[in-house]
């Protein structure tokens, strides 16, 4: 017998049984991919809506917008006027459009990552069975190299910013559910006990205190799931996700240094303006720990 | 007291095991099985067993033991928290035990509210959210004019906005009482409510809670290991050891006349002469006997009375509760009673 050779099943077998899984998902593509088009229909438009709304607008009121909104969720004034700052340096150096798709992008995935996630992750702590059924889910997920989600979906939806959207949302979404998980677990069972001795609901538990107790911890699954999705977003270039990652994709296949350098530090501009943002307004949520008036 | 009778809270023949087969283990514990035989042979605990207790209406009942004899356990039956393996918990006509989710969560709403020892504030709502959170969930609509009136009864006015972590360990369990005083039910649980403060906050917070029970008069369930406090609240003291309930009586009773042992030991470093009452040891005044001229009033602590006596230079006294003659004490007696039996067995 030949121990070398590991006793793998023929190739004639082997050929076979992935022709027959491809041939079986082609079917299902030809016979639902118009339904599961239209069913996602309305992402499209959300994002094209959103991405129309940031590159038609006059770019001084976007600016303007965009710092107002960094404030309101910071209340810091450095990080808004860095914020100005950033972006505008990088819309002189002619990546204002661009850095406009990925925002969209970004904002609409992280959207749709926390309307989705969160349920799950409320799920997830309220039964353990749950937990142990969606935990190796969410582990699968994370590992699995990031391309190969692309390839389901760009045979069902075709290139574009659907499939981009849902490639990314399936990439970026793991940290929202645990951490939200998580942080409902981790809510003290005194405190829950006093509010079923007040003779609250479950549902009235979760609003007044498990949720609330938890927002900290969920906001640092969000933040998670933006850094997530932008990088995740140049990742989707690759199946015709217009931003920074095209000329980034480009710059690689062409060898332009200073392009890809260009757009890479652009991409790392909006991941500093999204990440002390949502970590200012994470902090902001636990006004209620320290200590002093 | 016609009507009060039926709001009583009657505890009958209750067992509490825990342990996934607790059902199975009950019959054998009601035939005697212990404590221990239970845990190391069926790997269950025991929590409470044969728990039959009237906890009356109006009055404060205090539940005592020490650390895993079962107070907590029992105390969470009344607002069926836990639920018992066999037994009764009454109130009302209704057996909170066969209650449905609905029902009894309108029943924790509407006629119980608790006091927890680590106070189980919710850090993220200010002082008068937290104190408001019982009305919130009923949806009453004056719940913060409700609140802030607590706020003031418990003498903390001005806090409102303040966070639980701003407060100290004292503040933050007046907001615990003013939470659960604010729900306006009849039946006030109290888990070690006072074990966590020091000593002097302690005994302003049990001055705090006698002085409104004087006027609120709620059925009140209070949970110590301190026999110092039990004596000082209870109207009633429930003695539990190892799940099982030694003694029932009033604080005069337990002192005096322990049921065991175990209590008596319970007892041994207790000041009797702040206990004791004058009524309690007073002997009955025989027939044609002349009265002595002093008199001392029936509810004076002895201590007191010997001074008043040893101060007059009389050893003699009649004991009286307003017009009515309670009987005859005099100095002898009064030293006896002071003086611990079995420190005075030791010292012989
Ligand atoms: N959920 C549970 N599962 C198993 N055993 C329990 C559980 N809850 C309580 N017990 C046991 O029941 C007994 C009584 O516990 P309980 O908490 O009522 O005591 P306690 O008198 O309140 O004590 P302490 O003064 O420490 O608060 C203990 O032996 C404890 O270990
Ligand atoms: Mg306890």
């Amino acid at each position: 017998m030949d121990l070398i050779r590991f006793p793998e099943m023929s190739r004639g077998s082997l050929r076979a049984m992935r022709q027959t899984i491809d041939g079986g998902f082609r079917d299902f593509t030809r016979a639902w991919g118009d339904t599961l088009e239209a069913i996602f229909a309305p992402l499209q438009d959300l994002l094209t809506l959103i991405e129309n709304l940031l590159i038609r607008s006059p770019w001084i009121l976007v600016l303007a917008v965009l710092a107002a909104g960094i404030w309101l969720l910071s209340r810091s004034w450095k990080i808004a006027l860095g914020s100005v700052l950033a972006l505008l340096v990088v819309g002189y150096f002619g990546m204002w459009e661009d850095t406009m798709r990925t925002i969209a992008m970004v904002a609409v995935c992280t959207l749709i990552a926390v309307v989705v996630g969160i349920p799950i992750g409320i799920l997830m702590a309220q039964s353990n069975r749950m937990n142990a059924m969606v935990t190796p889910i969410l582990d699968m997920m994370q590992t699995m190299p990031s391309f190969v989600y692309l390839i389901p979906v760009v045979m069902i939806f075709g290139l574009g910013k659907v499939p981009g959207v849902i490639a990314v949302v399936i990439y970026a979404i793991p940290p929202v559910i645990r951490l939200t998980n998580l942080g409902i677990r981790q809510v003290a069972a005194d405190v829950l006990e006093a509010a079923e001795a007040f003779g609250s609901s479950s549902w009235q538990k979760l609003r007044d205190v498990q949720l609330p107790l938890a927002l900290p911890t969920i906001m640092a699954g969000v933040n998670q799931t933006i850094m997530m999705s932008l990088a995740m977003v140049v990742v989707a270039s690759m199946i015709g996700v217009r931003g920074l990652g095209q000329p980034v994709l480009q710059a690689i296949n062409q060898q332009y240094f200073t392009m890809g350098v260009m757009n890479g530090l652009a991409i790392v501009a909006i991941a500093i303006i999204m990440d002390r943002t949502t970590q200012a307004y994470g902090k902001r949520l636990q006004k209620h720990t320290e200590a002093g008036k | 007291m016609t009507e009060a009778g039926t709001h009583d809270i009657e505890i009958r023949d209750l067992y509490k095991i825990f342990g996934p087969e607790a059902g199975r283990h009950v019959e054998a514990v009601k035939a005697g099985l212990t404590k221990t035989e239970l845990n190391d042979r069926h790997n269950h605990v025991l929590g409470l067993q044969d728990i039959n207790l009237t906890i009356p209406h109006g009055r404060i009942t205090v539940i005592m033991g020490l650390s895993g004899s079962g107070k907590s356990t029992l105390i969470r039956h009344i607002n069926g928290l836990i639920r018992p393996t066999a037994g009764q918990v009454l109130y009302d006509g209704l057996d909170v035990v066969t209650m449905t989710p609905a029902q009894l969560r309108d029943f924790r709403r509407q006629k119980t509210a608790m006091v927890f020892q680590k106070f189980a504030l919710l850090p993220h709502r200010t002082v008068l959210r937290n104190v408001a959170y019982g009305l919130d969930i009923r949806g009453i609509a004056e719940a913060e004019e409700r609140a802030r009136h607590w706020i003031g009864r418990v003498g903390l006015q001005g806090y409102e906005e303040y966070y639980p972590r701003q407060l100290s360990g004292g503040m933050q369990q007046r907001v615990g009482l003013a939470r659960a005083l604010a729900n306006d039910a009849e039946i006030l649980l109290m888990d070690e409510a006072f074990s966590a403060l020091d000593p002097l906050i302690r005994m302003d917070m049990q001055s705090i809670l006698l002085e409104l029970q004087q006027e609120l008069r709620k059925t009140i369930i209070f949970i110590t290991h301190d026999l110092d406090e039990a004596l000082r609240l209870g109207d009633k003291i429930a003695i539990l050891r190892d799940g099982a309930m030694e003694q029932v009586g009033d604080g005069q009773e337990i002192v005096l006349r322990p049921a065991n042992a175990y209590i008596a030991e319970f007892v041994r470093e207790v000041n009797r002469g702040r206990i004791i009452e004058a009524r309690t040891i007073a002997a009955p005044a025989a027939e044609g006997r002349e009265l002595p001229g002093f008199a001392v009033k029936a509810r004076s602590r002895l201590d007191l009375v010997a001074r008043r006596m040893t101060k007059a230079g009389v050893s003699e006294a009649q004991v009286r509760d307003g017009d009515r003659l309670v009987g005859i004490i005099d100095l002898p007696s009064i030293l006896e009673a002071m003086v611990n039996p079995a420190d005075a067995a030791s010292d012989d």
